[in-house]
């Protein structure tokens, strides 16, 4: 596909899990056969309209779908400019858009007859979106974390043993996000016959970024249909915070080829990217290969993966799937960075504002909404994805505020 | 004929197994990895598997992921470890080096430049864990131009369709896992393995080698009593790690000729 090609027809990825350069699947052997099994049980689950029933129904009455949407009135009103709404997908069950993804993934597994769940996770909000879905089927539940994430996200720790889960602290590396994901694969190899590996966002190899952005779509699907009811209708910017990307590419991907809405991904700018402590892959880091596929990437010179910084760990990914990737190269949408203190000022501003708690990474988004607002005419609609809420953020904003709970 | 080919040509004449010893270029000090594939070679080493160290190495248990992290906490990149083989090869002409890592520090360098290097430096395979044949490709272009095999690994788990595959852009010798799951598993079945490696001889024409899992001369015999090549990995990595630094080339030889000894008695 080139550049200036129609998106109406987008249809990606290819048979081999490519989007445009990006994508595909950059794995050991070992590894091959497993994911040819998954690609085929979910080519056929996809079309199974029991199956689907099902995935819409738990949605429906486990997790809580559809979530609404909300005018944040005097938010808009204090900023000035453009209508700011949002996306509530903070309602869901656990919190966050993370467990549209579980859920669907966790109804593969078990058609599949996989008895085992595996996980890798950051903030912790992946590990108790599948530690939930493995205690309502009963199935047995690792998750893996880096042991900087452990001690960073003590509660989520909690939450996820509360639910049964075993949590594995994950001790090579830079023991962050990636090296829990790596660790997880390395399970997986192991445990193949009986274990089913439930990555967090739109990265992995290929089928994991088409189908975490297929279970994920569910959210951009609800707002196509929730904006023209409300306000007649698209509106004019969709804004999402990208860690892997499965939140953004949730609402990005029914949108692709309504090209009069502009897409904007917002990464974790840090300290500022000029710092270099940062995890905006997308603005600053460049193509390479890495958990399975092609992508952008923060690297070094000599190829070997660096080391991210930001206030949230759920955006502290040296990678982002790759179909943001092609999204960037073509155009079609935009990404950005906001730093940490934007970030916080952001996550204020809406608690204060709104009386809504917004999650760290969350708050990304909602500092860039804040930031382009105020150039645009009131007549403008600007959707926030608010992709989860902050109260597993407590100690981290009560930490940086010099408070001691 | 390549190096690799005369190695497993001259082996067979002799009726003799394959040793191919892996460590990780630069561990545990980029001043050490010449003179330790010299002694190797000393021990009786056929080939040398040489890992280029990453920062995400998804397909390595815990011991040769610490080795990758002690060489890049040495800054060894993959432009040093082409010059480690470069100056190996100023003294040994013979033994073929094989290149073992992940994609990503190839892609930083390109792979036209990267296989030109190869050439250059006498690198005579890579095997590049998270490139398969289908994403390859065009690596394999690159490298068949400058007369580098690329090698691929076969797991217990690949099918008959997956080792035709292979064979279209395999060379030198194919790497069979015998195991699932990482390096430095211990659990090597050697009666699956003895089943499934004429399975892949019948689909592809090259020696195969038997690794994952091999950390003692009863299982390296038996191994090689089966397949055309024994590849020790993590065994020999530990040895690394556990050896003061004046200590390492010494225990090494101790460990390597006796598996030597043990993979050329007559059973
Ligand atoms: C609330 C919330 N939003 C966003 C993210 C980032 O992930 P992704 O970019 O995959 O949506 C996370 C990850 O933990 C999260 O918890």
């Amino acid at each position: 596909m080139q550049m200036n090609e129609p998106l109406s027809n987008y249809n990606l990825p290819d048979g081999e899990g490519h989007y445009g350069p990006y994508g595909g699947v950059f794995v050991a052997e070992t590894l091959m056969h497993a994911l040819e099994d998954l690609r085929k049980n979910y080519h056929t689950l996809r079309q199974d309209k029991a199956f689907m029933e099902e995935f819409s129904s738990e949605l429906k009455n486990y997790v809580g779908r559809p979530s609404p949407i909300y005018y944040a009135k005097r938010l808009s009103e204090e900023i000035g400019g453009a209508q700011i709404w949002l996306k509530r997908e903070d309602l869901n069950h656990t919190g966050a858009h993370k467990i549209n993804n579980t859920m669907g993934q966790a109804l593969l597994a078990r058609h599949m007859g996989k008895t085992r769940i595996i996980a890798e996770t950051g903030a912790g909000q992946h590990g108790v979106a599948s530690a939930t879905v493995a205690a309502r089927y009963g199935m047995d539940c690792v998750v893996y974390m880096g042991s900087e994430d452990i001690k960073r996200q003590a509660t989520n720790v909690y939450r996820m043993k509360l639910l049964g889960a075993k949590v594995v602290p994950v001790e090579s590396g830079s023991r962050t996000l990636k090296d829990a994901l790596n660790e997880a694969m390395r399970d997986w190899v192991t445990n193949v016959s009986d274990t089913f590996y439930i990555i967090g966002t739109v990265a992995g190899p290929h089928p994991y970024p088409m189908m975490v952005r297929d279970f994920n779509s569910v959210v951009g699907e609800e707002i196509k249909k929730q904006m023209p009811e409300q306000i007649g209708r698209h509106p004019d910017a969709i804004v999402a915070c990208v860690g892997g990307g499965s939140n953004a590419m949730g609402v990005f991907y029914p949108y692709i080829e309504n090209q009069d809405v502009e897409l904007i991904g917002v990464e974790a700018g840090g300290s500022g990217i000029e710092t270099g402590k940062h995890a905006a892959t997308l603005c600053a880091g460049r193509p390479g290969v890495l958990h399975g596929n092609r992508t952008y990437l923060i690297q070094d010179s000599n190829g070997q993966i660096v080391e991210t910084h930001s206030i949230s760990a759920g955006l502290d990914y040296p990678g982002v799937g790759p179909e943001h990737s092609w999204l960037k190269d073509n155009g079609r949408a935009e990404y950005v960075s906001v730093t940490d203190q934007e970030a916080l000022d952001a996550f204020h501003k809406l608690t204060r504002v709104e009386g809504i708690i917004p999650a760290l990474e969350t708050a990304h988004a909602i500092a860039h909404a804040i930031k382009i607002a105020p150039s645009h005419q009131k007549n403008k609609v600007i959707l926030v994805n608010l992709s989860g809420r902050g109260d597993k953020d407590m100690d981290t904003v009560a930490k940086v505020s010099g408070i001691k709970l | 004929m390549s190096r690799i080919a005369k190695t497993f040509h001259s082996l067979k004449i002799s009726n003799k197994k394959a040793l191919i010893p892996f460590f990780t270029a630069g561990d545990p000090s980029p001043d050490l990895t010449v003179s330790i594939m010299h002694s190797l070679v000393k021990a009786g080493a056929d080939i040398i598997e040489l890992g280029v160290p990453f920062s995400d190495p998804m397909a390595d248990g815990p011991v040769i992921q610490r080795s990758s992290e002690r060489a890049l906490a040495k800054k060894t990149d993959l432009r040093m470890v082409l010059n480690f083989v470069e100056e190996f090869r100023s003294t040994d002409m013979t033994t073929p080096v094989v290149l073992m890592g992940y994609a990503n520090p190839i892609e930083a360098i390109g792979y036209t430049d990267f296989a030109n290097l190869c050439k250059h430096a006498g690198v005579d395979g890579v095997l590049v864990v998270d490139y398969p044949p289908e994403e390859g490709g065009e690596l394999n272009i690159q490298l068949k131009k400058q007369a580098v095999d690329s090698i691929y690994l076969l797991a217990p788990t690949s099918t008959t369709k997956r080792m035709k595959e292979v064979a279209k852009t395999a060379g030198g010798y194919v790497y069979y896992v015998s195991l699932k799951g990482v390096t430095g598993a211990t659990n090597l079945d050697i009666e699956s393995v003895a089943k499934r490696i004429p399975e892949i001889k019948k689909e592809i024409d090259l020696p195969v080698g038997v690794g994952f899992g091999i950390r003692d001369t009863k299982t390296a015999k038996s191994v090689a009593g089966v397949s055309d090549a024994v590849v020790i990995g993590s065994r020999i990595v530990e040895e690394i790690e556990s050896s003061p630094k004046d200590k390492i080339e010494e225990n090494l030889y101790l460990l390597v000729s006796d598996i030597r000894k043990a993979i050329d008695e007559p059973s």
